[in-house]
């Protein structure tokens, strides 16, 4: 069985959405069940993963018992494991959101939620770059139809962009994937990082073109500077749940980039480029998201613009190429991902409860449960900021204890003003919402208990992450050091052979005598 | 048979791209096909081009790579559904917003009346 676990945060979610989809005649009350079973058995199933992976073993699974580097491999290592847990606690606390009547204004939306899952979960499982292809291409497929759920102008509006740009985006993919096998001749990661590191001449700069194509696609679905002006606005009319969800699926770029970066393209020609592109992109982002988030004049714009500077951040940091900056940003990875998602079910609540105004920054009346609403407001916005006592405080210190030289004077002051930035807006908003309103009625409803479950589980993360703030940066120290290393991975997947023999038997046929007689 | 295969990739997606900057909905999907077209022939081309050359083993002396073709078989599936779904929230979205234009512009010759 414990073999088989490795599949399990995929298999979960797929058979949840062929149940959940099936079934469409039984009741609401049904689905709701159904889908927080399965995605609580994806916690548990996540939380195990975590732990064998803890231990520093990688786990292997061959699908098909296909021996790589011919099968499909499924590849499970500290980040992979990390980044799935995290899937599964966000998904957790936006299905407990939804539950509370979001689910029920369009149809499906259980069976499409687990669906994404899947295809999450798969990406950051798979070892083989085509097959994160095809699992990026679930992951944005259910996501169309989650950007649409419950429909209006706004939502198709910004789907139609989305939806447009990530077919070019998911173009572009394929062409990178088609000249990295046609130079490689082979589409698992660890083997084509072993041929790759042994590469020169033309095939090298084969390579680097493949290589930077990979990293404009990664940027598009991660929303790097250039390519992320479709965020704000689709993140900003999608339906808070779906919304909260989006916050992963950035960082489903972010880990695409690590992943390829650490594993194929280290010490190759093309890392330099690389390297040079994420960094002044990443810091051009967090200006430049520091400004939207200053700009804004609605509080789920002003969210969307939040994952914009966690994003820059995240993304410099990768530049940095160390392994401290490689752990510090580990370490902020799940509090930047599930604060967000918090504050854009809160930005829900909020919208609830000031009639017309919704969540626009203007006077409008006054909240029914101010209290309540406050204190969580404020909480995420402490957490957002990076405030001590919050992870987020610990997080930005790590990053910038890891920052050496000439970085520093780069990313400190870019930093710190995104920090003091977001402190304006936020204190801005919350001033607004709780504290210029008319006096008289309160009319709207409260909030449900469901919906204050599924804040409070994501909200409870950044006391978490603080209290035991050792042994997970020990455990991000360990993911990094593991990334590090990819030579161990090539080895314990493909055995000892050399480099040399298995470039000799790439699969490229070119036949020129044969060529030319069309 | 390498320069008129590139120069047809080329092309097609020189036209996609071009198609995919136009403004309204209907050239935008054009331009994806296209470009989707392009890819496809690219990706088939990945594992070197070879004239008669089975895909079986044991069939000739030379085999041809099968994997781009699986991969090719892969992205065709992906691309033909994603063309049909993008065509109907394109519709849809000329119903909701009362525009075929991308950016949802109303008041330029052929769009819904208000």
């Amino acid at each position: 069985m414990s073999q088989h676990l490795l599949t399990l945060p995929i298999l979960l979610p797929m058979l949840g959405a062929l149940v959940l989809l099936l079934s469409s005649r039984a009741s609401d009350q049904t689905h709701r069940r159904m889908s927080l079973i399965f995605t609580a058995l994806l916690v548990l199933a996540s939380l195990l993963l975590l732990r064998q992976a803890a231990g520093g073993e990688l786990v292997f699974y061959a699908l098909g018992n296909w021996q790589a580097p011919f099968g499909i491999v499924l590849m499970l290592d500290r980040l992979s494991a990390m980044m799935v847990a995290l899937t599964a606690v966000l998904a957790m606390g936006c299905v407990i959101f939804a539950c509370a009547g979001d689910d029920v204004q369009g149809s499906n939306f259980h069976g499409i939620f687990q669906l994404q899952l899947m295809g999450l979960n798969g990406a950051f499982l798979t070892g083989d770059i085509f097959n994160l292809f095809v699992f990026f291409e679930i992951t944005l497929l259910a996501s169309y139809a989650l950007l649409m759920h419950g429909g209006g102008k706004e939502r198709v509006g910004a789907g139609l962009h989305y939806v447009i740009l990530n077919l070019a985006g998911s173009a572009l993919f394929l062409i990178a994937l088609g000249v990295l096998y046609g130079a490689t001749g082979t589409l698992n990661m660890a083997d084509m990082g072993r041929r790759v590191a042994s590469m020169s001449g033309d095939q090298a700069a084969l390579v680097t073109a493949g290589a930077l194509l990979l990293i404009v696609v990664f940027s598009l679905k991660a929303a790097l500077l250039p390519l992320y002006f479709w965020l704000p606005r689709t993140y900003a009319s999608a339906p808070a749940p779906v919304a909260a969800l989006f916050a992963i699926m950035t960082k489903l770029g972010l880990y695409a980039i690590l992943r390829v970066h650490s594993l194929i393209f280290v010490d190759s020609a093309a890392e330099p480029a690389i390297l040079g592109w994420l960094w002044w992109s990443g810091l051009a982002t967090i200006l430049l998201a520091a400004i939207g988030v200053l700009a804004a004049r609605d509080l789920r714009p002003l969210v969307a613009y939040l994952v914009l500077i966690s994003i820059g951040t995240l993304l410099a940091a990768t530049a940095l190429g160390t392994t401290d900056a490689t752990t510090a940003l580990l370490y902020y990875l799940p509090h930047t991902t599930l604060i967000c998602g918090a504050l854009f079910l809160i930005a829900e609540l909020i919208g609830q409860q000031r009639g017309k105004a919704g969540t626009r920054l203007v006077r409008a009346r006054r909240l029914h449960q101010r209290y309540l609403l406050g204190g969580l407001f404020l909480t995420a916005a402490v957490g957002v900021v990076g405030l001590p006592p919050m992870a987020g405080s610990l997080a930005k210190l790590l990053l910038m204890q890891a920052t050496e030289g000439g970085a520093r004077v780069w990313l400190w002051p870019l930093l710190l003003l995104a920090g003091l930035c977001t402190l304006i807006a936020m204190s801005r908003a919350g001033s607004v919402f709780f504290w210029a309103s008319y006096k008289g009625e309160v009319t709207a409803g409260k909030v449900s208990r469901l919906q204050l479950t599924g804040v409070a589980w994501l909200l409870a993360s950044a006391p978490v992450l603080v209290v035991f703030a050792g042994p997970i940066s020990q455990y991000t120290h360990a993911a990094a050091e593991q990334l590090a290393q990819p030579q161990t991975v090539i080895q314990q997947l493909l055995g000892e052979a050399g480099p040399n023999d298995l470039v000799q038997s790439a699969p490229i046929l070119h036949d020129e005598a044969q060529g030319g007689t069309l | 048979m390498e320069a008129l295969f590139s120069l047809v990739v080329g092309v097609l997606t020189a036209s996609g791209i071009y198609l995919l900057l136009r403004g309204r909905t209907f050239p935008v999907i054009v331009g994806l096909a296209l470009l989707g077209y392009a890819v496809n022939l690219f990706l088939f081309s990945t594992g070197g081009l070879n004239t008669h050359a089975a895909a079986v083993v044991g069939e000739s002396l030379t085999p041809t790579d099968p994997l781009p073709q699986a991969l090719v078989l892969t992205a065709i599936v992906i691309g033909f559904a994603m063309t049909a779904f993008v065509v109907i929230l394109a519709i849809r979205a000329r119903g909701d917003l009362g525009s075929d234009h991308v950016d949802g512009q109303q008041g330029e010759e052929g769009d819904a009346p208000r």
